[in-house]
């Protein structure tokens, strides 16, 4: 016989009926019900099978311990892979499969495996899989092993959200230490936000009951709760706390019904951990047996759903805590045995063997029988209760330490660490009495502790022994027995986080909650150590495992790096533009719906013909205001700045310390005391912040100010040889004549009533007028200008063709054509290294042996001849051949010249300068090409193109 | 995700703040500065496990502080701000 629901009894509604399937099997049970009390009623034993030798597994525990219940469910068409059948409540039409069976738990067709399970023992696929290579054997190994299987189609929609919260003292867990520490604490007028991670308070003392202040617990729960609430604070249910974070920062999953869950982050001013305790396995053989289930399981199941997990049930137990649930199952009229490892056993009516020792356990898909002093004795369900293992992972990730207390047998908190207490049976309080009494001093102490009757708690650590005989489990997910631990401690393993690695006990989805103290004592016994000196593996968040999409939030997708957005986008959408990601900013790469590569040729070929208007918004400009402003812009760049005039414009570098180029730039000396620094779109943050760091660090902050003002203005870049005839007649009102307006200059005005700045920089080698308004006037003066292209024969720009342009002329983007290495001399820049006297940002990097190495890198041109494609970006530039080919650097950036009518390229070469006009290798993906180092100027190498 | 206190807008999180470095002297003037000088101001720094005094920024101020922190523990001493009103 199996389990079966009793006809009365339990907290389900027995007037809703759920349909569902397991394994396809069509199964009913009632509201309120978890899949697993569901799956028990219906007398389903086999849930799933284990993860390396494939043996039929059945339910262990009743909550977020459970290793073997691992299923995917299926509601609406959508499936979630990996949950607990214990925690899942049950609903309509749900459809559940085992993670680890074909075709089904029942009948799994590689459950041959565990024949095999002599020939695998720890380390197996380390020791086997190696010859030729383990790639050969992976395919196959990882398609037998992993849990459930994600539905690709089965996008969750983004929408959990992220709450933050604060306050004065957080309770974790709502059990009696839970509730009596936030009413002391509550009385003392602290806001408290109690978390529970059922659906409703009371911990153990919903299954086993209790009293309290002299009544039935339920009516003192009911008071701490008003009196929580009362205090300012909250009582979250279906809440799991799980993962301690720096300075104390509580992360929270709140299960919401009828609405996404969400992540909740709370900052406490301290931490009442009353988690309560889960019982652990007794190491008997065969304990996996479909059958074999917790005690205190099996007592969840009768008083929480009305199921009784078997008819002739055998309670082996070495404390007290499995009497009383034997004796709720003998009242609920199964016939029970105790088999008790102790000699002394408590007063009970019940039949109880002392002394007892389990020699194994019959029935291969679930229990039959119990072997004892060489007998078997029939059963249905064997319930094993090793003791409690406090739950103590929030205080150990807190780091806090653990300490072995013999006469509890197991691990609970050692010294105060700060702001985090642990209460109850999560600090080894295991009677209601000692839990309630706990509870009250960590919430404050105010007042007197709540009242009930005196309890008792005893055990005799009953930890496996390394040489006993028989298959007996572990850690039940992970398929780890004692042989295992037993192996690795044979192999020299001596560390617990070795031991866990190689055996992987501890590892599954359960994080050895049930596993972990069984694996530790067997491997303190084997090398002759005690508990505390063996240790326990280091605690991590999660405490149980959290979907991803709540940890996600509402950040997925384009949320999870926002691009920034043009003040123009709506226009450059509305005139086709094709928008790509530049160093963060959304920008139009070309436009049209034209093949890319045409369209992009003839959007360069066009600029250079007549007039090209391309967006620029998104170059920095920061402003350097102040009587120091001079002296904040020398220091920051490679070239002098104090020396330009107001109303010019100067090109340069940016170095870090180490004398790399950090950025490249125009600087416009607005006035005497005022700088415009127009740094390339992707680094503007990181310059803003080093000349903070710089202002206050190096001058008197009172005179100068950093101002960012990249945001404010839009930029529209008019560039060709028909630039000036375009702007003219837009009627500025601004001289345009190269006198008033030469190159590298600028010149105020007004736009529709605000401020228009006119700058003469290029950054395609033609006559280029950089138009500046404030951003919310750009769109009529886009307006005006695209309407005049035509007339000109001009067109729109994308940054693809732009790039052409640039790379045409040998203007460098920074981390494109430069790297980690590149200094302002391997760019051909000398003078200022040169020539300045002054200290600047990098200065002394450029003077040190490696700087003054003759085998730098230097940016060179690569040209190929006519007629050939374009060497591709990021080949290998070589000399020799064979095996003496040598890398001499590589491509940095290359396109084909639709002007010039041949492939331009720009490189990173060793010793680049002084080989000019050398033949060298390009060696691209087993190919090699010839190329000739040219000067990086391919278009225009006098420059009257800026002047045309 | 740690809390550290700005001495001007008071405790904010961590994503908040920018990094610097320990405290250092520039060595100065470039020529009178060695390569053993240079590369220990560049690439040097104590580490210590245990208090530290380093200089972050707070990017919502824009003001520069020093804050002792302890590597190990991610306790926060205190912070300070760099220069007194005058």
């Amino acid at each position: 016989m199996t389990a079966f629901r009793l006809p009365e009894g339990g907290a389900v509604d027995r007037g809703q009926i759920f349909a569902f399937t397991f394994d396809g099997m069509p199964y009913s049970g009632f509201s309120g019900d978890s899949i697993a009390s569901a799956m028990l009623a219906n007398g389903v034993r086999v849930v799933g099978r284990s993860f390396k030798f494939r043996r039929p597994r059945g339910i262990w525990g009743a909550w977020i311990e459970e290793p073997n219940a691992i299923v995917n469910v299926t509601r609406s068409g959508r499936t979630t892979p990996n949950l607990r059948a214990t925690t899942e409540a049950l609903e309509n039409d749900l459809a559940v499969r085992p993670v680890n069976a074909w075709p089904t738990a029942a009948q799994d067709r590689a459950a041959l495996v565990d024949k095999l399970s002599a020939f695998m023992p720890s380390g197996f696929y380390y020791k086997t899989f190696l010859w030729p290579r383990w790639e050969t054997f992976e395919p196959a190994i990882r398609a037998m092993a992993g849990l459930g299987i994600i539905d690709p189609d089965h996008r969750p929609p983004a929408d959990n959200p992220h709450f933050n919260a604060r306050c004065d003292v957080l309770v974790v867990g709502g059990g009696p230490a839970g509730l009596a520490a936030a009413a002391a604490a509550a009385g003392g007028g602290e806001v408290v936000l109690l978390i529970e991670d059922h659906a409703d308070v009371g911990g153990q003392l919903v299954h086993r009951g209790g009293t309290i202040e002299g009544g039935e617990w339920r009516g003192w729960a009911a008071s701490v709760r008003a009196a929580i609430e009362l205090a300012g604070g909250r009582v979250m249910t279906s809440t799991t706390a799980y993962g301690v974070y720096d300075h104390n920062l509580v992360c929270a999953w709140e299960r919401r019904v009828g609405r996404p869950d969400a992540l909740w982050r709370v900052r406490p001013k301290r931490i009442v951990v009353a988690a309560g305790a889960i019982e652990r396995p007794l190491v008997v053989p065969d304990n996996d047996r479909p059958g074999v289930m917790s005690a205190d399981a099996a007592l969840v199941y009768l008083r929480r759903f009305g199921v009784m997990v078997g008819r002739r049930i055998i309670v082996a137990t070495n404390n007290d805590a499995a009497y009383p649930v034997a004796e709720a199952l003998a009242e609920a009229g199964a016939e029970v045995a105790i088999f008790d490892a102790r000699a002394d056993s408590l007063p009970t009516k019940l039949d109880v063997w002392r002394d007892s020792e389990i020699e194994g356990v019959v029935g291969s898909s679930g229990v039959e029988g119990v072997r004892i002093a060489g007998q078997t004795r029939p059963a249905d369900a064997l319930l094993l209760s090793g003791g409690w293992t406090p739950t103590v992972h929030l205080y150990a990730q807190a780091r806090g330490k653990l300490r072995y207390d013999e006469a509890l047998a197991a691990l609970v908190p050692g010294a105060e660490i700060d702001g985090v207490t642990v209460a109850g049976a999560a600090n080894g309080a295991f009677t209601l009495d000692e839990a309630l009494r706990q509870g009250h001093a960590a919430g404050g102490g105010r007042g007197v502790a709540p009242n009930a009757p005196a309890g008792g708690y005893r055990i005799a650590a009953h930890w496996p022994r390394p040489d006993a005989a028989g298959r007996r489990w572990i850690d039940f997910q992970s398929d780890v027995t004692l042989g295992d631990v037993a192996l690795a401690g044979r192999e020299g393993y001596v560390s617990v986080e070795h031991l866990k690695r190689y055996t992987t006990l501890g590892m599954a989805t359960d994080q050895g909650k049930t596993a972990n103290v069984n694996g530790l004592a067997a491997m303190a016994a084997l090398t002759g150590r005690t508990i505390d000196e063996t240790g326990t593996t280091t605690y991590r968040p999660p405490f149980v495992a959290v979907p991803m999409t709540v940890v996600g939030g509402r950040r997925r997708g384009a949320l999870i790096n926002p691009l920034k957005r043009l003040p123009l986008e709506p226009e450059h959408r509305a005139d086709g533009a094709q928008l790509r990601e530049y160093g963060g900013w959304l920008r139009p790469a070309w436009y049209g719906t034209d093949d890319p590569e045409r369209t992009i040729q003839r959007e360069a070929a066009r600029a250079r013909e007549s007039v090209a208007l391309f967006d620029g918004s998104s170059l920095g400009k920061i402003e350097i205001i102040g009587p120091d402003a001079a002296r904040l812009a020398d220091f920051n760049s490679y070239n002098r700045l104090s020396s330009l005039q107001p109303g010019k414009i100067r090109y340069g570098f940016l170095l870090s310390e180490t004398g790399v180029v950090f950025d490249d730039g125009v600087t416009l000396r607005l006035a005497d005391d005022r700088f415009l620094v127009s740094c390339s779109s992707g680094h503007t943050e990181a310059v803003v912040l080093r000349l903070e760091l710089w202002r206050q660090d190096r001058f008197d902050p009172r005179r100068l100010v950093v101002h960012d003002t990249t945001a404010h203005w839009a930029t529209l870049t008019v560039t060709g040889p028909r630039a000036r005839d375009l702007l003219a007649a837009l009627d500025l009102g601004v001289a345009l004549d190269d006198a008033s307006l030469p190159h590298m200059a600028f010149a105020t005005g007004a736009f529709e009533g605000g401020p228009l700045r006119v700058a003469r920089v290029s950054f395609t080698g033609d006559r280029s007028y950089e138009l500046s308004v404030p951003a919310r006037r750009a769109r009529t003066l886009r307006a005006r200008i695209v309407e005049k292209l035509p007339e000109f024969g001009g067109g729109l720009l994308g940054l693809e063709g732009l790039m052409i342009l640039r790379a045409e002329k040998g203007y460098v983007v920074v981390g494109k054509d430069t790297d980690g290495t590149t200094m302002p001399h391997d760019l051909g820049v000398t003078g200022p290294r040169e020539q300045r006297r002054d200290e600047y940002i990098g200065k002394r990097s450029l003077f040190t042996p490696a700087a003054e190495d003759k085998m730098r890198k230097q940016l060179v041109g690569l040209s190929v001849p006519r007629g050939e494609a374009p060497l591709p970006t990021g080949a290998h530039v070589v000399e020799g051949a064979g095996k003496a080919r040598r890398s001499l650097g590589y491509v940095t950036s290359s396109a084909m010249s639709p002007t010039l009518g041949l492939p331009v390229a720009l490189g990173l070469v060793e010793a680049g300068f002084a080989r000019a006009g050398e033949t060298v290798g390009v060696y691209h993906l087993g190919e090699e090409r010839r190329a000739s180092i040219a000067p990086a100027v391919a278009l225009d190498p006098e420059g009257t193109r800026l002047h045309a | 995700m740690q809390v550290f206190p700005c001495p001007f807008c008071g405790p904010r999180d961590e994503t908040e703040f920018h990094y610097l470095g320990e405290p250092k002297a520039r060595p100065e003037p470039a020529d009178a500065v060695s390569d053993e000088t240079w590369a220990e101001y560049l690439y040097f720094n104590a580490n210590p496990k245990g208090a530290n005094r380093e200089i972050w920024l707070h990017l919502t101020c824009m003001e520069s502080f020093a804050m002792t922190r302890d590597t190990a523990t991610h306790a926060v001493v205190g912070s300070e701000p760099l220069r007194v009103a005058p």
